[in-house]
């Protein structure tokens, strides 16, 4: 048995909240790089310099990337041999998220209610999704998600007949139906089997990949080639503008599924993939 | 790629009916924020014929909702939100006076119909760069809807502010423009 206590969780989740927002990571900050190198369109090119520059102001000066700092979706993997003293998981993390978010400036854009709509004040509470795991760790991934790649993105429960090129296709027209919406140069999860709102869940969770990372399941690799290729075919580009530059990166999560189901989720994440994690 | 033009705002119709899709344009003066809790407000005074809070004919609205300023600071970042859930209010906006939009995403048909009977125009400034915008903002100040917090309407004082117009007055539509030169499907 290891015992963490609530405090410290809150004490690092507030830390992930900023760092996450004024933070790029490096693995996305290379691929706006190689991105800038291979766009073909002058307006795409400018908009890339502009979201590099932006990145840089950021980070050096300590503040949110963009305006939209987004709701908290928090992932906990909780080693089965841990204890929490002291207080709830999930009340450590809202307790978290709101010193985050009001101790780093970022802007508190969560609504009590989605109907009533007012504004809780304090950015809480958090999007919470715990896991157990073996072990004494425990692992807090904050993810800070925004509206405007989240409003694009969409699930469809195809037939199993539609096999991969159903995918494929659900995948290239809620790109194109988002448009310049979500702030391309944007990275695509999908999430394809499991449930309806496990395929969600795989989508949002396939976000969380380093970018040049690949399924380790050849044919899923496969697949989320192909489906770059295909989102980069639509010619969307940087801001919607036009361009080649359309993703950069497509991610594919699997989970097996009902004989008669074949679920598919998209998330879209702008460029701006804002993410920070931590191991307790 | 050309040069831009530089406009102050309030804008006139002659100003509007110069400028093209593809435009560069750097706005200074003063630029209005709302988004979608401040719109519905404004829409409804505007359906009872009651007067607005602040007077925004010839004005220009610009679809934010910033992060708050950090210390010594005017204003924290402030890149644009998605125009389009705007839509459903803005055509009788325009029809009240409102000359420009700056936001990111396509308009509905209804929008720019509303913008060519009206003569009003639409900016884009870059999605994302919340940070590098927020430096040609040189004053904010909340000026209706406090209570909205992050949604408030600000009143902000702009220098050389970035924008490329999306659509003008004679219905071209950049990002229809973009894609189609740059599609391979």
């Amino acid at each position: 048995m290891r015992e963490i206590k609530a405090s410290d969780i809150t004490a690092v989740v507030a830390e992930l909240c900023m760092r996450a927002n004024y933070e790029l990571g490096d693995d996305v900050h290379d691929a706006l790089e190689d991105a800038l190198a291979r766009e073909e369109s002058p307006l795409g090119k400018d908009v890339l310099s502009q979201l590099l520059e932006n990145a840089e102001i950021a980070r050096s000066e300590q503040v949110p990337m963009c305006q939209d700092t987004g709701v908290a979706v928090v992932f906990a993997e909780l080693g089965q041999d841990v204890h929490i003293t002291g207080g709830s998981l999930s009340e450590a993390i809202n307790t978290g998220v709101a010193k985050g978010y009001s101790e780093g400036y970022l802007r508190k854009s969560v609504v009590g209610h989605p109907l009533e709509r007012k504004n809780t004040g304090d950015n809480t509470p958090a999007v919470i999704y715990t896991e157990t795991v073996p072990g004494d760790r425990l692992k807090i991934t904050v993810a800070a998600k925004g509206a405007g790649g989240e409003n694009m993105s969409g699930i469809s429960m195809l037939k199993p007949s539609d096999g991969a090129e159903g995918v494929k296709r659900f995948v290239v027209e809620t790109v194109k139906a988002a448009g310049a919406n979500p702030c391309p140069p944007i990275i695509v999860g999908v999430g394809i089997g499991g449930a309806m709102e496990k395929a969600a869940l795989l989508a949002k969770k396939a976000l969380l990949r380093r970018i040049g990372e690949h399924n380790a399941n050849p044919a899923d690799a496969e697949l989320e080639r192909e489906l770059l290729r295909l989102v980069n075919d639509t010619g969307i580009g940087p801001a919607g503008l036009g361009g080649r530059m359309t993703a950069l990166a497509v991610n594919v999560e699997t989970y097996p599924c009902h004989i008669g189901s074949l679920p598919v989720a998209v998330n879209i994440q702008c460029h701006a993939a804002r993410y920070k994690e931590v191991m307790l | 790629m050309t040069e831009a033009i530089t406009l102050q705002t309030p804008l006139s119709d002659g100003d509007v009916e110069k400028l093209h899709a593809g435009n560069r344009v750097l706005l200074n003066g003063v630029l209005y924020t709302a988004r979608d809790a401040a719109h519905k407000r404004l829409h409804e005074l505007l359906q009872a014929g009651k007067p607005l809070p602040v007077d925004l004919r010839g004005q220009v609205i610009y679809y934010t909702g910033p992060t708050p300023a950090k210390p010594g600071r005017v204003i924290g970042s402030a890149g644009p939100t998605t125009s389009g859930r705007m839509d459903v209010y803005t055509p009788a906006l325009i029809a009240y006076g409102l000359k420009g939009m700056i936001g990111k995403g396509p308009r509905s048909q209804d929008v720019l119909d509303a913008m060519k009977h009206y003569k009003a125009v639409y900016f884009g400034a870059t999605g994302g760069a919340g940070a590098l915008l927020a430096r040609r903002i040189k004053k904010a100040e909340i000026v209706a809807y406090e209570d909205l917090g992050p949604e408030a309407i600000y009143r902000l004082e702009v220098e050389d502010f970035p924008v490329i117009v999306i659509n003008d007055v004679r219905g071209r539509d950049l990002y229809a423009e973009g894609v189609r030169a740059y599609a391979k499907t």
